[in-house]
C-alpha cells in the first residue's frame, strides 16, 4: 500500500487540494472567523453597525454580558435545548422500532420501505410544514380527528370543539419530528442492520425472553447509530428557523428566530454574533461526543 | 425468515402513516374545488390552471432551477475535488483542516451558515466591493458552499470503500497519476458523483434559511415565494405547487435510481469479465 504515492506531490494534486481548500477558507473559515471577532465588538448606529473598543485590549464582553444577564436569552437558550431533546427522544422512540422493522422484512419490502424512508427528505422541507399547517388548523379532518378522539375518552364537561394545536410548542415539537424522522432513521437502519443476528438468536435458543434479547444483546450494540442520528435530530433542531416561524407561539422564540431578529432588525451584530458563538459552543461539545464515538467504533470495526 | 413482531409492523404502520399522511392530504386537496385546504368541496382542477398563470411562480422556478443547476454543477466539481484530496493523496499538510472545513457546514444549525456568509458578504461589499449588490452571485456562492460538503461526504464514503490495488497496478505499469485519475477512478466512483450531484441540486432546490439571509431583492427562489405565501395563510394554489414537486421527485427518484443501479451492475459486469479473461 503506498495511497501517498498515488499522486505526485506538485501539480495536479496541488490544484486538486487547493482549489477547494481556497473555496473553503473563504467561504466556511472566514465567516466563522468573522462571527468570533465581531461577538467582542459594540454594537454602533453606524455601517457596518459595529466597532471595536479603541483602549486595549481592544475587545468588549458586553454582549456576553446581556446574554447571560438577560432572562429573554436564557430562556430562548433553554426553549431550543429542550425542545430539541424532546424532539430527539420522540424521533427515536418512534425511529428505532421502524428501523428494527425495516432490518426483518423482506429483501423486495425492504427495497421499497428504505425509499418511502427517503423519499420525503427529497420533496420540498417547505411544503412538507405547509402540508401540517393545514392538517392543524381548528377545521381540517385531522384536527376534527383529534377532538373527536379526546371528547370520546375524557368526561363531558371537558369536552372541546377544536383542539389548539396551531401556534403552540406542541405543534413546533410535532412537526420538527415529523421533519427530521428520517434523519434519525437511516443512521440506526445502517448500524442495526450490520448487527451480527446471530449473538440474538443464540440468547433466544439459551431461553431469553425477546425483551430481554432486546435489551441485553440489540440495544447496546446500536448505541452508535442513536448517537449519529440523535446529534443529526438534535442539531439542526436546536437552531430551526422556519417551523417555530410558520407553527410556533412567537412569543415564545427559539433561538434561531432571536439570532436572526437581532441580526435583521435590531441591527446589532456583536448581540447575533456572540449569541451565534454560544450557540455553536452549546453544539460542538456533542459533536465532540460523537466523533469520539466514530472514531472509536471504526477502530473497533477494523480490528 | 423469522416473523417482524406485530410490535414492529404496529410502530412501522404507524411511522409511516405519519411520514405521509400530510403528503396525501396535500396532493388530495390540490384537487379540491374549494378555497379551504382541508374540507372537501368537490373534485377540480382549477388550482393548477391557476399556478401556470401565475408568472411570479413561474419565474421563481426558473430561477431556482437555474441556481440549482449551476450551484449542483459546481459544488459537485469542488465537492469531488475535495474527497479525492481527503481518501487518496495521503497525510498533506493542512489534511486535518480541510476535512474539518468540509464537515462543518454540514453540521452547524443553517441559520448560523445563513448570519456569518450575510456578515461576509456585507463586510466584503465594503471592503472590496464585490457583492455590490446581493442577488444571483451571492446566492450561487452560498448554495455552492453547503452544497458542495454533502458532495464531499458522497465522493469520501465511495472512495474509502473502493479497492486502491487497481490505481495502484496501473500506476506500477507506468500510467501518469492523471491518467489513472481520468481512466480509473473518475469512471469507477461516476455513480457517487452522479448522486452527489443529484443530492446538491435538491438540496439547494429546497433552501430557505440560507437562502433568506444571502438573497438580494427581487431574487425570490422558489421556497423564498412559498415561505412568504406560507405566511399570509394556507391556499390550495400551493398544494397544487407542491403535488407537482412529489410528482417530479418521485419520478427523478425512481429514474435516477434505475440509472444508477444499471451503472453499478454494468460496473460488476465489467469486474467480472475482466477477471475471466484474466484466469
Amino acid at each position: 500500500m503506498k495511497p501517498a504515492a498515488w499522486f505526485d506531490r506538485r501539480g495536479w494534486s496541488d490544484v486538486i487540494i487547493g482549489v477547494p481548500y481556497a473555496w473553503a477558507i473563504a467561504f466556511v473559515l472566514v465567516p466563522i472567523g468573522i462571527i468570533a471577532a465581531l461577538s467582542f465588538a459594540e454594537p454602533v448606529m453606524n455601517s457596518p453597525p459595529y466597532m471595536f473598543p479603541k483602549a486595549w485590549p481592544h475587545l468588549s464582553f458586553g454582549s456576553y454580558e446581556r446574554l447571560l444577564s438577560d432572562s429573554v436569552y436564557v430562556r430562548s437558550f433553554g426553549v431550543s435545548l429542550l425542545n430539541a431533546s424532546i424532539a430527539t427522544v420522540l424521533c427515536l422512540l418512534i425511529g428505532y422500532p421502524m428501523a428494527l422493522g425495516l432490518t426483518r422484512v423482506s429483501k423486495a419490502a425492504n427495497r421499497v420501505l428504505l425509499m418511502l424512508i427517503v423519499l420525503p427528505f427529497w420533496t420540498s422541507f417547505l411544503l412538507r410544514v405547509y402540508a401540517w399547517i393545514g392538517l392543524m388548523g381548528n377545521n381540517s379532518w385531522f384536527n376534527r380527528l383529534l377532538t373527536g378522539l379526546y371528547n370520546s375518552i375524557v368526561p363531558q364537561a371537558w369536552h372541546l370543539g377544536s383542539i389548539q394545536i396551531m401556534y403552540t410548542n406542541f405543534a413546533v415539537i410535532f412537526v420538527v419530528v415529523y421533519s427530521y424522522l428520517p434523519f434519525m432513521i437511516l443512521p440506526l437502519y445502517a448500524n442495526l442492520e450490520k448487527l451480527d443476528r446471530t449473538l440474538e438468536e443464540a440468547a433466544m435458543d439459551l431461553g431469553s425472553r425477546p425483551y430481554r434479547v432486546f435489551l441485553d444483546v440489540t440495544l447496546p450494540q446500536s448505541i452508535p447509530g442513536i448517537i449519529a442520528g440523535g446529534l443529526l435530530v438534535f442539531i439542526p433542531t436546536a437552531g430551526e428557523l422556519v417551523i417555530p416561524g410558520l407553527v410556533g407561539n412567537m412569543s415564545d422564540p427559539m433561538i434561531g428566530a432571536v439570532i436572526s431578529e437581532e441580526f435583521g432588525l435590531n441591527h446589532d451584530w456583536p448581540m447575533a454574533a456572540a449569541i451565534s458563538v454560544v450557540l455553536l459552543m452549546v453544539l460542538v461539545v456533542p459533536l465532540m461526543v460523537y466523533t469520539r464515538y466514530q472514531s472509536r467504533a471504526q477502530a473497533g470495526g477494523s480490528a | 425468515m423469522r416473523r417482524v413482531s406485530p410490535f414492529l409492523i404496529t410502530m412501522m404502520v404507524l411511522g409511516y402513516a405519519y411520514l405521509y399522511v400530510p403528503i396525501i392530504s396535500l396532493v388530495v386537496f390540490s384537487f379540491n374545488k374549494s378555497r379551504l385546504v382541508t374540507v372537501w368541496g368537490g373534485f377540480s382542477t382549477v388550482w393548477y390552471a391557476r399556478l401556470f398563470e401565475n408568472s411570479q411562480i413561474l419565474d421563481a422556478a426558473w430561477l431556482s432551477l437555474r441556481l440549482a443547476l449551476i450551484s449542483a454543477t459546481v459544488a459537485t466539481i469542488l465537492g469531488t475535488m475535495a474527497g479525492i484530496a481527503l481518501v487518496r493523496l495521503g497525510r498533506f499538510r493542512g489534511r486535518t483542516l480541510l476535512s474539518g472545513l468540509f464537515t462543518t457546514p454540514l453540521v452547524m444549525p443553517e441559520v448560523l451558515t445563513g448570519v456569518s456568509t450575510l456578515m461576509l458578504f456585507l463586510l466584503t461589499a465594503k471592503w472590496i466591493g464585490w457583492p455590490s449588490r446581493r442577488g444571483f452571485s451571492t446566492l450561487l456562492v452560498a448554495h455552492i458552499t453547503f452544497s458542495m460538503t454533502y458532495v464531499t461526504t458522497v465522493i469520501t464514503s465511495r472512495l474509502s470503500s473502493m479497492d486502491a490495488s487497481i490505481e495502484e497496478a496501473a500506476l506500477d505499469l507506468g500510467s501518469a497519476p492523471w491518467q489513472v485519475l481520468r481512466d480509473i477512478t473518475l469512471p469507477v466512483i461516476s455513480p457517487a458523483i452522479l448522486s452527489g450531484w443529484l443530492l446538491a441540486f435538491t438540496i439547494s432546490l429546497d433552501d430557505v434559511v440560507i437562502t433568506s439571509f444571502t438573497n438580494g431583492p427581487g431574487y425570490n427562489t422558489l421556497p423564498m415565494l412559498v415561505w412568504a405565501k406560507v405566511r399570509l395563510g394556507v391556499t390550495p394554489d400551493i398544494n397544487a405547487l407542491g403535488s407537482l414537486i412529489v410528482a417530479v421527485v418521485a419520478a427523478g427518484v425512481t429514474v435516477s435510481s434505475i440509472v444508477i443501479t444499471r451503472a453499478e451492475r454494468r460496473r460488476q459486469r465489467d469486474i467480472a469479465a475482466a477477471l475471466a479473461e484474466g484466469t
